[in-house]
């Protein structure tokens, strides 16, 4: 288990050196997107039109946060459930995506693409969004302003922490219940 | 026949849901503490070190503990000789839950279910009425957020699966749910009643402390046989293995008809956000 300091864009080569288990300190920026903006992302997609991010070697990382109180930049801003995004994440992955980030198990079509296109799972920990906040310097709506908790934000975070989930070698670090 | 004036209740109410999702309940840190101490791994032990500092953080900086700060549930028992004076009750909950989501910074977590356009003011709020002896309004407040409810499942059995059926059930669930739910979670089971009543059930047991088993000897006693059990499928906080998988269960029965078996879970995070007043 080794602690790797990263920052985005991701490249093709740190995301080869990270193995499930291992810790990630994420820097610069990244993008949130829950249920409903990525309906959106897609669809401008099928559309022919340009993502409202660079999706290369970007970090998405699956978060609704509280409204910023007065003097911060976000509220509370910790991981909610992937599998939700399940159905968007391959091909996301395969227009360049190289992390997303939440809590929670993925789809075995979301690992197999992670393994297809070099790309990672990361792991935040769940309901700790007061204790995460303190990572994330700046946050602004850059799209789906209209979704209020699930608009699209360009985030500027400093070490903020994670786990490999899911390696692009089809590791995974999640136990496997004893049922 | 007592009056309770209606702004006197919007003000204790509003208060309520703004103190509860930045205050983990007492007993949900201390159970949490008592986990990190006897945990087995590191990994486990890390994670519940950095849930119990994300209480304290929260706690002193007024942050909301999660980010999912919920749907609002209201359990109100409203005496038979007490009445509410000046507003409508179900009316004033909601407008102190509004109220409090936009003055506490809360995100507001309801949308359209088709649509999916967001409400705007977390409103509604679910509010289940009892009627009871005496001159007192109990309200009890919940904050429950989507991913454990996602997690949430009912069924009818048939009455000759029985107790093996239900303990089936709420172990199988609890492993297919996995890290999903941010374990370590606090499980609600409802068992008998109707269809509807089982998940009522489920949920209301949520709010009996972790430090009080179930009255009655025999309901605890299940209780604890399947805590142990979902404990021993390994999956532990976040999913990472360990031997805290929930922080405890808590059921509720009611008799059911002769030919049905009604069971209920109803999964809480650790994050168990909840409050009562009483007026």
């Amino acid at each position: 288990m080794q602690t790797h300091k990263l920052t985005t864009p991701l490249t093709d080569e740190a995301v080869r050196q990270l193995k499930a288990g291992d810790v990630v300190l994420l820097s610069g920026t990244i993008y949130t997107a829950r249920d409903a903006a990525h309906k959106r992302i897609v669809q401008a997609l099928d559309r022919g039109e340009e993502p409202p991010f660079p999706l290369q070697g970007a970090v998405i990382y699956y978060v609704g946060p509280t409204p910023a109180p007065p003097g911060r930049p976000i509220g509370s801003a910790g991981p909610t459930t992937s599998y939700r995004m399940d159905s968007f994440a391959p091909r996301l992955y395969g227009l360049g995506v190289k992390a997303t980030m939440g809590k929670g198990k993925r789809a075995p079509e979301v690992k197999a693409a992670m393994q297809e296109h070099n790309a990672v799972y990361l792991g935040a920990t769940g309901g700790a969004g007061a204790l995460l906040s303190q990572r994330i310097t700046q946050a602004k709506v850059i799209a789906y302003e209209d979704l209020g908790p699930e608009a699209v934000r360009e985030l500027v975070v400093e070490e903020f922490p994670a786990l490999v989930v899911n390696d692009a070698y089809g590791g995974e670090l999640y136990v496997t219940p004893k049922r | 026949m007592r009056n309770i004036d209606a702004q006197e209740i919007h003000a204790r109410v509003r208060d309520m849901v703004m103190h509860a999702a930045t205050h983990l309940p007492r007993d949900v840190e201390q159970a949490l503490e008592k986990a990190r101490d006897a945990e087995s791994t590191d990994t486990a032990r890390e994670i519940l070190g950095q849930l119990l500092e994300n209480a304290r953080l929260a706690r002193e900086s007024n942050l909301p503990l999660c980010q999912d700060t919920g749907v609002a549930v209201f359990f109100v028992e409203m005496g038979a000789e007490c009445r509410v004076q000046g507003g409508d009750l179900t009316e004033v909950l909601n407008q102190a839950m509004i109220e409090a989501y936009e003055k506490g910074f809360l995100r507001k977590s309801l949308a359209h279910p088709l649509t999916r356009a967001n409400t705007g003011n977390n409103a509604p709020a679910f509010i289940h009425y009892e009627v009871v002896p005496g001159q007192e309004l109990k309200i009890q407040f919940m904050a429950k957020g989507g991913g454990s409810e996602n997690m949430s499942r009912c069924t009818m059995l048939t009455p000759a699966q029985g107790w093996e059926g239900i303990k089936d059930f709420v172990l199988t669930r609890m492993a297919e749910a996995g890290p999903n739910p941010c374990p370590p979670t606090i499980v609600g089971v409802g068992v008998g009643g109707t269809f509807d009543l089982a998940p009522m059930l489920a949920k209301k047991a949520l709010f009996r402390p972790l430090d009080q088993p179930h009255p009655d000897p025999e309901i605890a006693a299940l209780e604890d046989e399947l805590l142990q059990g979902i404990n021993e499928l390994g999956i532990g906080p976040m999913g990472l293995g360990g031997t805290t998988t929930s922080l405890g269960v808590r059921m509720n029965i009611s008799p059911c008809h002769i030919a049905s078996l009604p069971l209920a879970v109803n999964v809480q995070c650790h994050s168990s956000r909840h409050e009562e007043v009483v007026l």
